[in-house]
């Protein structure tokens, strides 16, 4: 938990709309007035179905979504409603790993060239930004000649590895995951977040993972806040929230999750069907 | 439905009155003493000048718009300056020609695109790269010169259609529709070629689509799957491409109506801007562009009854 | 492999792609020629003083329709000047005014193209106005405008097209910007730090080249055309000459001299056409051409000639030796499965496993590429390798019923749902109309829809997801069925829709006694509602057991392993202990 370092992100009562279609129309507001923090080091799972707005929230940190009240503090420095400018100073510091492995990397740029553009564009000599990528490549478990292909030679898992080693590029201290695994096979999935794990250990950047899978939510985060229909229902521990949820949405999530056990599954599917009856 | 149409009657009214305007202008910044231009060199310079008042040329300019805007509100487009012939009067004359050659054009690329473009993405194979190559020819070689070539072939050498002139509909309808084949068959070409390689994508995609698997998967016959539901979900975009066509077929009419001796209003405007006759050629921008604004406005209700999404919502 | 560290480190990735494509264009023997009739174009208009002693525009009243001869190798036309210094000089004519079309058409609309598209907001909303109102005229018209106001140089007149036609490719330029700008990788960059103008230069300009390259050859084309159909018309300079001039020429004199329109007719159309289908190669070169379409025939799968063995009584399904292959390249590979009336069998695997491709076979709904065969596709007594297509068509929907995976696409958007219900049912029930109605509205109410008339009603885009994947469940089971395929039913679905869905499908299955092949990645599901399951690695099925036992005591090495991957109910992680270290880089 935060207990005594100050928060290295906060959200207080975040609101974003977007603007409704034509004129005149009423703005669609898909966070009504979202509160949360995460420390450093740590990973705050973000859990929401469909429509919840856990990825709008996201890209609201990311300064990627408008936000319309409330305040995304970083550092202690609010950055909501920054300008341009100031904003890609931020990005030392906020980085991103999107879900879908194949259209977040320039399908006409190789690897090398995707590593090093978030480094060039800081000043580093390119030859220092080489360096450094070939570190990260091994860092990710991607082999050394990666750096020469094009995303395209690589699988979804394999993307996702080149994701996060363009996330860590310049060292952050916060790394937005916006459904990071969910594209990927089971086993696949395993590895890259236990992948994301050992980067925390070693780096003690802090996650805020968004995701749908409470199996996931739980492997990864600290904490876990629970998201439906652009409100926080639920924030607490991860194991708690887990194992004792207590918003009846968060428990009806729980109990939807069919378990890879046919005997529990039945009871789970009981117990489902007992709490929608009530 | 009826707020979209008024919607779009009121953006089509807007564009009219814009490009009216800027037309208007245009052909005012003309630095040539237009007096002079029609009355020839040896006219006398008070002839040129009783010519300029009479035809109102030394009114302030926007004097001489508002005049012109009040009378083309009332239907009156004003004379031509060379002739004095009512505009209004000429382009009711010529209108029926351009429109027979034009609209005929188009039913002809509806049909024959739909057909060529369903046989590509269907048969495949040498069909495929015939409508294909057929595709890029019809797309690049200008109207025109497709009429020329059918005007100097079927018609002189071969004399199977008229080589010109034109047959009004009420006069005789045979006449009518031979004096209009060959100019709409010209016209049709490029036209016919865009859509039908419009049709033929997006009926390959279609029919990869899912729900194209799910229709055979209900035991739905070859003929239901492609020429009930894929058509029908290929017509819109079609409609689309045939839409952007329309002002092309205008402008190839233009030409195309000198080739074949048609008395349209490409005639008109033609010599009017070989005379410098500004106020036929006011006219005619005004009607050509009434008549696309006209020719849009039922498309997108075709499209909107053709397209779900856009008329439930 | 060579180490890394040779590789020269300036190399950036767009320009090996771009010279690719200009070598591929290369390699095209159609751009080739192209590129050499426009050459043999350009050298003989810029050599035209070298080629003729003849000014083109001297008239010589003896030559008038003069024959082809030694001084007139062409002969003369209708008013006596040299036909072939015309076509020379002409050629310049038409060569100039394409290219300044061009020139001026991508000077106005590739920026205006690239900041609306970019920017978005008021200024995209006024250049798409003022694009409209451009377009709505012909522009052949408003040439007659222009060149009764400003200038009758045929110049001057193409640098007006040019304007007139920037909205081309403005249109173009701003939809391949639109593009891109969605794509993830933009805002991962804009994350990175990069400014504007540096994703426009690294992200943005590289995807527009291409499509501008060919956009800039229609141009040109279109810009000769109307160009040509200008001076026909008898507009322009007459000391211009102009291929366009000399067939209006020609054209007076169809009657005494009609050889006189071959000679512009066919520079003009050489030249269009090489333009035009050198752009249609540097698509082809670029791999964005028009897909090539695949002879459409339902894929009929090959029997090999072993009798039928006895199958037990409840036997629903056989699958023996089933082989999928896309060209040489084999994704199924010698598939047994079986389904008793009843019984639900989850095919389980990691994406290409060939399990959805195993599903499809039983169809036969595999893509027209595939190539397919077995020694046995055996469903309710009939071997489905023996059907012609009539046959497997009344089999499906009737017989054997599919339910997809995603719901929205899935649906044919242009019909109502209450019509994509009725048809299959009145084809395969024989039913009325009305009866088919009812019927469907039964379904609907049956699968758990609240408002099944108002559904039945609707268009697929008026629903949500979860409905649709109900109304596709009602379609499957649409005609009693008494197997269903079902493939990856609710992956695409929300948990607690999922939920809902699988006991949807239970309860279907069971009141209705049906055989099932659920094919799905998610063991979850799987315990959830299989009696059976087949696991599938790499084209092959590894194990195939019980569902208590798969879970219990997995057999093989593989499906130990998929279970070991799940998460659930593993260990949670635990909180955060108080960070001791701060924060360090990666690479120290």
């Amino acid at each position: 938990m935060t207990s005594g370092n100050s928060p290295l992100l906060e959200l207080d009562d975040v609101v974003v709309e977007y603007p409704g279609k034509g004129r005149g129309r009423k703005p669609f507001r898909v966070l009504h007035g979202v509160s949360l923090s995460v420390a450093p080091g740590e990973t705050l799972g973000l859990v929401g179905e469909s429509g919840s707005g856990k990825t709008t929230l996201g890209r609201a940190v990311l300064g990627l979504a408008p936000v319309t009240r409330g305040t995304v503090r970083f550092e202690g420095r609010t950055v909501s409603g920054l300008g341009k400018r100031e904003r890609r100073a931020l990005s030392k510091d906020i980085q991103v790993v999107f879900q879908d492995p194949y259209t977040s990397l320039n399908p006409a740029m190789s690897v090398m060239d995707i590593l090093t553009e978030p480094l060039l564009v800081t000043g580093v000599a390119r030859a220092d930004a080489e360096r450094r990528v070939q570190k990260l490549l091994d860092h990710v478990y991607l082999p050394q000649d990666a750096a020469r292909r094009l995303p395209r030679e690589f699988s979804g898992g394999q993307r996702q590895r080149i994701a996060i080693a363009r996330a860590l590029c310049r060292d952050p201290k916060l790394i937005v995951c916006d459904e990071p695994v969910s594209a990927l096979d089971l086993t696949t999935q395993a590895r890259v977040l236990d992948l994301f794990i050992e980067i925390q250990e070693a780096t003690g950047v802090a996650y805020l993972f968004v995701t749908h899978d409470l199996s996931v939510v739980r492997h990864i985060s600290h904490r876990v806040a629970v998201l439906y229909r652009g409100d926080i229902v639920e924030t607490g521990d991860a194991v708690q929230v887990t194992e004792r949820p207590e918003h009846p949405y968060t428990k009806g999530l729980l109990l939807a999750a069919p378990v890879p056990d046919p005997q529990r599954q039945a009871q789970r599917r009981s117990e489902r069907l007992k709490l929608r009856a009530s | 439905m009826l707020a979209f149409l008024l919607r779009r009657i009121a953006a089509g009214a807007v564009l009219v009155v814009v490009v009216a305007t800027a037309t208007f202008l245009l052909l005012s910044l003309t630095g040539t003493d237009v007096a002079r231009n029609i009355l020839g060199e040896t006219a006398s310079a008070s002839a040129v000048a009783a010519k300029s008042r009479e035809l109102g040329l030394d009114q302030p300019l926007v004097e001489r718009y508002w005049h012109w805007a009040e009378q083309a509100l009332q239907g009156n487009l004003g004379s031509s300056w060379f002739t004095g012939d009512s505009v209004s009067q000429s382009l009711t004359d010529t209108l029926p020609v351009t429109l027979s050659i034009v609209l005929a054009g188009m039913v002809i690329a509806a049909v024959l695109s739909v057909a060529l473009g369903t046989a590509a993405a269907l048969r495949g194979g040498w069909v495929d790269r015939a409508v294909q190559f057929g595709a890029v020819l019809g797309t690049a070689v200008p109207s025109f010169l497709i009429a020329l070539v059918l005007a100097v072939t079927l018609a002189v050498r071969l004399g199977w259609l008229p080589a010109t002139g034109y047959v009004a509909l009420g006069t005789s309808p045979g006449g009518w529709l031979r004096s209009i084949t060959l100019p709409a068959l010209s016209l049709a070409v490029a036209a016919t070629a865009a859509t039908a390689m419009q049709v033929r994508g997006a009926l390959i995609d279609i029919l990869r689509a899912d729900f194209v698997r799910t229709l055979r998967s209900r035991g739905l016959t070859t003929r239901s799957v492609v020429y009930r539901h894929a058509l029908r979900n290929a017509a819109p975009p079609a409609l689309t491409v045939l839409a952007l066509q329309f002002i092309g077929l205008i402008g190839g009419a233009v030409v195309v109506e000198k080739v074949f001796g048609l008395p349209g209003i490409g005639t008109l405007a033609n010599s009017a801007a070989v005379r410098g006759d500004a106020p036929v050629l006011l006219g005619t921008v005004v009607v050509t562009v009434v008549i696309v604004v006209a020719v849009n406005l039922l498309l997108d209700v075709a499209y909107g009854w053709l397209n779900p999404k856009v008329r439930v919502s | 492999m060579t180490p890394v560290d040779s590789v020269a480190p300036a190399a950036s990735a767009a320009a090996p792609e771009r010279d690719r494509l200009l070598r591929r264009s290369l390699r095209d023997p159609v751009a080739v020629v192209c590129l050499l009739v426009l050459a043999l174009v350009i050298a003989v208009s810029l050599g035209a003083p070298l080629l003729t002693d003849h000014a083109p525009d001297r008239s010589v009243l003896a030559d008038t329709l003069a024959p082809m001869s030694a001084t007139h190798p062409l002969g003369g036309d209708g008013v006596g000047r040299d036909v072939l210094s015309r076509l020379l000089y002409g050629g310049r004519t038409s060569l100039l005014g394409g290219t300044l079309a061009v020139l001026v058409a991508f000077a106005v609309g590739a920026p205006l193209g690239l900041v609306s598209g970019f920017y978005r907001g008021w200024f995209d909303a006024v250049a798409g106005w003022t694009v409209n109102v451009i377009m709505a005229v012909p522009a052949i018209i408003v040439m007659f405008v222009v060149m009764a106001a400003v200038s009758q140089d045929l110049n001057v007149a193409m640098i007006v097209l040019g304007v007139i036609m920037a909205p081309m490719v403005f249109r173009l330029i701003r939809a391949s910007v639109l593009a891109v700008r969605e794509e993830l990788y933009v805002d991962a960059a804009r994350v990175s730090g990069l400014g504007d103008a540096r994703i426009i230069r690294r992200h943005v300009l590289p995807v527009v080249i291409a499509p501008s390259v060919i956009q800039a050859t229609q141009v040109f084309a279109v810009a000769i055309g109307i160009q040509a159909g200008l001076a026909f018309l008898g507009l322009g300079k007459a000391s211009q000459a102009s291929w366009g001039a000399m067939l209006g020429d020609a054209f007076t004199n169809v009657y005494n001299a009609p050889v006189l329109l071959v000679w512009p007719g066919a520079a003009m159309g050489l030249t269009i056409l090489a333009s035009s289908m050198l752009g249609n190669a540097v698509r082809d070169a670029l791999g964005t051409a028009e897909p090539r379409v695949v002879r459409r025939r339902e894929p009929v799968a090959r029997k090999a000639a072993a009798a039928v063995a006895e199958l037990p009584a409840d036997r629903l399904l056989t699958v023996e030796g089933l082989r999928v292959a896309y060209g040489e390249k084999t994704v199924v590979d010698g598939v047994n499965l079986t389904v008793a009336r009843g019984e639900v069998l989850g095919l389980v695997g990691e994406s290409g496993s060939g399990k959805s491709q195993t599903a499809f076979s039983v169809l036969g709904l595999l893509p027209y590429e595939a190539g397919v065969t077995a020694d046995h596709l055996v469903f309710d007594g009939k071997e489905l390798l023996a059907l012609d297509l009539a046959a497997l068509n009344a089999l499906r929907g009737r017989g054997i019923g599919y339910i997809p995976q995603e719901p929205m696409s899935n649906l044919d958007p242009c019909f109502r749902i209450g019509s994509q219900l009725v048809e299959p049912m009145r084809k395969h029930l024989g039913l009325s109309r009305a009866e088919a109605r009812t019927k469907a509205l039964d379904l609907l109410e049956r699968v758990g829809i609240p408002d099944p008339e108002r559904v039945f009603r609707s268009y697929p885009h008026q629903i949500s997801g979860g409905m649709a994947q109900r109304v596709l469940i009602a379609g499957a089971v649409s005609c009693d069925p008494q197997l269903l395929i079902a493939d990856e039913p609710t992956t695409a679905l929300d948990v607690t829709v999922q939920a809902e869905v699988l006991d949807l499908m239970r309860s279907l299955q069971q009141e209705r006694h049906m055989g099932m092949i659920l094919v799905t990645h998610d063991f979850g599901v799987v315990a959830d509602i299989c009696d059976r399951v087949a696991v599938m690695q790499k084209g092959r099925i590894v194990e195939t057991a019980p569902a208590r036992q798969i879970f219990a005591s997995p057999g093989h090495a593989y499906t130990r392993m998929l279970l070991d991957s799940t998460l659930e109910g593993g260990p949670a992680r635990g909180a955060l202990h108080v960070p001791s270290k701060p924060v360090k880089e990666v690479t120290s």
